[in-house]
């Protein structure tokens, strides 16, 4: 197997904050491949968006990072700050949510494109213009000449999203951080731009990790998932095998509580409780506490990743107890 | 309401806070009893000690006349500090009342005092002043009406946001429903709630009043001598700054202070009150 | 709206400020307790020169009358004659009007080039001891009276190490400056204050928006991401606030050219009050306004060409 492109060890973060620390990111571990998808699933406040962002350093002053981002061999957390710009955007570019508020408003669309290219190519003006215009019209953005000199108010939330694409894409990144890139859309364009996503990724054979809430989201893109929950990761595996056959309880109680996912005649079932203070340390695994499997254990002792197929990992001790989903040789 | 002084009555006080306060305090001791700090009167002339440096005899030095200038700063302290309670109360009165009244009735009052406000905001405020005053002619009393005559404009403005912002809230909505009359409404509801901005806004203000004041007093527009207003101590000492620069140093550094208790003071209790500028 | 538009309306909103300050100064000198004419005379006036001067004002016309004669005068640029200086006020304002705008603008540039790089400092050191200390210093200066400031300058840089001028104005441009250049730094004192302490306020939020983490995500260099993404986005803020305080600059001119004895209007303010000197006290206060008005209309245009959301 190759290496993996991007490698997360034991990322963790922690948050000081005038209450005392929150450990917002506990032990996580992940890989993506070359041109591999990995959804990053849990609810809000989970971690995930932060583990995002730790990846290429943006988190501020605040946070406390630990732990080992491997890209290509160096660690990310620790290289000089030369370096690390020439990766951010470079190689490994972001989207962000909310559109209006990731781009600049007082700028306009072309030079948000453009710096972008003179930070990490070579092109001159004329050409990094061209490059523009081809960028708007990859994410399908029409008449891109004149929208060029646009400032962000002037475009539609959809259209505004396709121009944060276009930017993350301009020096061909190798890998796209994609954080919830259609939860502040409306839902007749959240479709699309998934879609657009998605295409771009397979022509321009990028790797991509999207982080949503959304597990109908997952399956349908994703090659791989990660599941966290209260900054620790639950599970990770091929998207096929998590979904048909889950083995952590919150990967499971949480497909059971989303609605259409196959299983014809299931009941939804919600998941009971309230996901856990993250501002003090908890001793066993995070989500007993709303657990139906849980055992005495749980509560003390911490669930360690463990392998129950190829490249599929899973702390949690029901593993074993999990109903499967889709019997196995039955679909 | 309450539960801010709750919260404030747990939280310890800041100590920019604390050190406005202190200045403050000093301010008010020198005026209520000058006689206890000043070692000398402060009208004396001395003729033994004309222009004599700061010296154990006199820890701030003498002016032209051998007057004692420690003892002329801590007499002047009781009109500075006239000035900065009457330069911003009775503007404040004034604002607050007519604030109230625009912000509660609304219409065409309102619309009136939009225009007025905008018209007032172009006239620098310290040419306005010194325009009303030239016409009234100078003097403590005639600058208080002139600050009135300007400044209310700023503290109804504030009391205007204030009252509509309290005006929308639901439980103003609910006072009405339970019909309580009017005036009940706005005592009981809208002002104790609307104050607080205003308050703190007056105490920031008192900084810049004290500055007024005694510039003006220094143009000679403001106290008139032999009043001992800092400003007019410094007007005084002017012409011997080269020479015997403490008779300016010292009173200006008054001042200096004197806001700087005033700003402090003002920008603590917005922190403590929550009061969002 | 077109942004065209927009500036029309803003251009025509001119005319009804104009008439507004003009009847705000018509209604101020008006107040004049007693008459008018008693009070420039005072008890030395005969009946002959009484009656000529209430015909020379107008004073003999109607209210209406007055307001529209002094109305069609100020469009006509007419403000009557000095009665100190016996020369026509229009001329007096004209010659002394450029030392004052020079002072202020002066006063402008010397109180942002203090306030914006420590603003920057103080924000990206915050609450730790530069920030602590820049804060400090400039609290100390918002509290400082202008004539205080003005004299301790003039004293140590003028009086005892010689550097600049005790006063006056010069002949050449190059004299001007240097002639103004103290009491430009004593006007700009407060306004530097002011200004630092806003921006770096704004600073300190701009600077946690989601914008400048993605621009830090494009690997942009981190002078690109400050001087682009933060600071021109924290200044639209910032040129409201020194528009908003033109007015107390030249209020504050009054003071600083009484002080260092620059021939500017402000001083000739503050000899017309002392010299009753009414025509110019009037005229004065109408121009200052006018000004003021003036400088708010830059404002909104500075702030047109910074913010691209404004008058869309």
């Amino acid at each position: 197997m190759n290496t993996p492109l991007l490698q997360v060890q034991d990322l963790r973060v922690t948050f000081t904050t005038g209450r005392g620390a929150v450990h917002a990111v506990d032990g996580v571990t992940f890989d993506v491949g070359a041109g591999e998808v990995l959804g990053l699933v849990g609810e809000s406040g989970s971690g995930k968006s932060v583990t995002l962002r730790a990846i290429p350093r943006l988190l501020h002053d605040n946070a406390a990072v630990s732990g080992r981002v491997l890209w290509h061999g160096q660690d990310l957390l620790t290289i000089p700050d030369e370096r690390l710009r020439a990766i951010r955007g470079g190689q490994v570019a972001m989207v962000f949510q909310e559109p209006m508020s990731a781009l600049n408003p007082v700028l306009p669309i072309g030079m948000q494109i453009d710096e972008v290219l003179v930070a990490h190519t070579d092109m001159d003006r004329a050409a990094r213009r061209r490059r523009a215009i081809e960028l708007l019209g990859l994410v399908g953005i029409a008449s891109a000449a004149t929208r060029l000199d646009q400032y962000p108010h002037e475009f539609s939330g959809g259209m505004r999203q396709r121009a944060m694409i276009a930017i993350s894409l301009a020096a061909q990144p190798a890998l796209l951080l994609a954080d919830e890139p259609t939860t502040a859309l409306d839902v007749t364009i959240q479709d699309q731009i998934l879609t657009l996503l998605l295409q771009l990724v397979s022509e321009l054979g990028m790797a991509m990790v999207l982080v949503t809430h959304d597990l109908g989201v997952v399956a349908e893109t994703c090659d791989r998932v990660a599941v966290m929950y209260a900054g620790r990761l639950c599970e990770t595996g091929p998207v096929e095998l998590v979904f048909n056959r889950p083995r952590h309880a919150y990967t499971d109680a949480l497909l059971r509580s989303m609605p259409g996912d196959g299983a014809a005649g299931a009941m939804l079932t919600p998941i009971p409780g309230q996901p856990p203070r993250i501002d003090s340390p908890v001793p066993g695994c995070a989500f007993a506490p709303r657990c139906s499997y849980a055992e005495p254990r749980c509560t003390t002792e911490r669930p360690v990743l463990t392998a129950y197929a190829p490249g599929h990992d899973s702390a949690c001790y029901a593993a074993t107890r999990l109903p499967a989903r889709v019997e196995e040789g039955a679909a | 309401m309450r539960a801010v002084l709750a919260r404030i009555a747990s939280r310890p006080l800041p100590a920019p806070l604390l050190g406005g306060l202190a200045l403050l305090a000093v301010m008010v001791a020198f005026t209520v009893s000058p006689g206890t700090f000043a070692p000398y009167d402060p009208l004396a002339f001395d003729y033994n000690a004309l222009l004599s440096p700061p010296s154990a005899a006199h820890l701030f030095g003498t002016d032209q006349f051998g007057r004692d200038i420690l003892s002329r700063t801590i007499a002047a302290a009781a009109v500075d500090l006239q000035i900065a309670l009457f330069a911003t109360i009775f503007p404040g009165l004034l604002g607050s009342l007519i604030g109230l009244f625009v912000g509660w009735y609304g219409g065409v009052a309102d619309a009136v005092f939009g225009r007025l406000v905008d018209l007032v905001v172009t006239f620098p405020f310290l040419v306005l002043v010194i325009a009303i005053v030239a016409i009234l002619g100078p003097g403590l009393a005639n600058m208080y009406i002139a600050v009135t005559a300007v400044g209310w404009v700023f503290y109804a403005r504030l009391m205007r946001g204030e009252v509509l912002v309290q005006k929308s809230g639901e439980y103003v909505a609910a006072a009405r429903v339970l019909g309580y009359s009017t005036p009940r409404i706005i005592f009981r509801h809208i002002l104790p709630n609307a104050v607080r901005p205003v308050l703190v806004y007056a105490v920031t203000d008192m900084a810049l009043a004290i500055l007024l004041g005694s510039s003006l007093g220094y143009l000679g527009l403001g106290a008139q001598p032999p009043t001992a207003e800092w400003g007019v101590l410094i007007a005084d000492g002017k012409n011997f700054f080269t020479t015997a620069p403490w008779i300016v140093l010292f009173p200006g550094a008054a001042i200096v202070l004197a806001g700087l208790g005033f700003s402090l003071t003002g920008d603590g209790l917005a922190d403590l009150l929550e009061v969002r500028r | 709206m077109s942004r065209g538009a927009w500036l029309v309306s803003r251009l025509l909103q001119m005319v009804p400020t104009f008439l507004l300050i003009g009847l705000a100064v018509f209604v101020l000198a008006r107040l004049l307790p007693g008459n008018a004419v008693m009070a420039l005379l005072g008890d030395r006036g005969s009946d002959e020169a009484v009656a000529r001067l209430t015909r020379q004002l107008g004073l003999d016309q109607s209210i209406g009358m007055q307001l529209l004669a002094f109305l069609e005068s100020v469009l006509r640029g007419q403000f009557g004659t000095s009665l100190a200086f016996r020369i026509p006020v229009t001329r007096l304002i004209a010659e002394r009007l450029p030392v004052t705008l020079m002072l202020t603008g002066m006063a402008i540039v010397i109180a942002l080039a203090l306030a914006l790089p420590l603003a920057f400092v103080a924000a990206l050191k915050v609450n730790r001891w530069p920030d602590l200390l820049i804060r400090g210093v400039f609290q100390v200066g918002l509290s400082s009276p202008i004539f205080y400031v003005g004299l301790v300058l003039l004293t140590v840089f003028a009086a005892w190490l010689r550097i600049f001028p005790v006063g006056g104005y010069g002949d050449t441009f190059a004299e001007h400056i240097y002639h103004l250049f103290l009491p430009a730094v004593t006007l700009a004192f407060s306004l530097s204050a002011i200004v630092m302490r806003n921006l770096r306020a704004s600073i300190l939020s701009v600077i946690r928006a989601e914008y400048v983490d993605f621009a830090r995500a494009k690997g942009l260099r981190s002078r690109v991401v400050l001087l682009r993404h933060v600071l021109r986005n924290a200044l639209i803020a910032t040129v409201t606030l020194v528009g908003l305080h033109i007015g107390s600059l030249l209020g504050g001119a009054v003071i600083t050219e009484t002080v260092f004895a620059v021939p500017g209007v402000g001083r000739l303010m503050v000899d017309s009050i002392f010299a009753r000197d009414y025509p110019v006290i009037q005229a004065l206060t109408l121009v200052l306004a006018v000004l003021v008005s003036l400088a708010f209309l830059v404002t909104d245009l500075v702030q047109m060409w910074l913010d691209p959301r404004v008058g869309r």
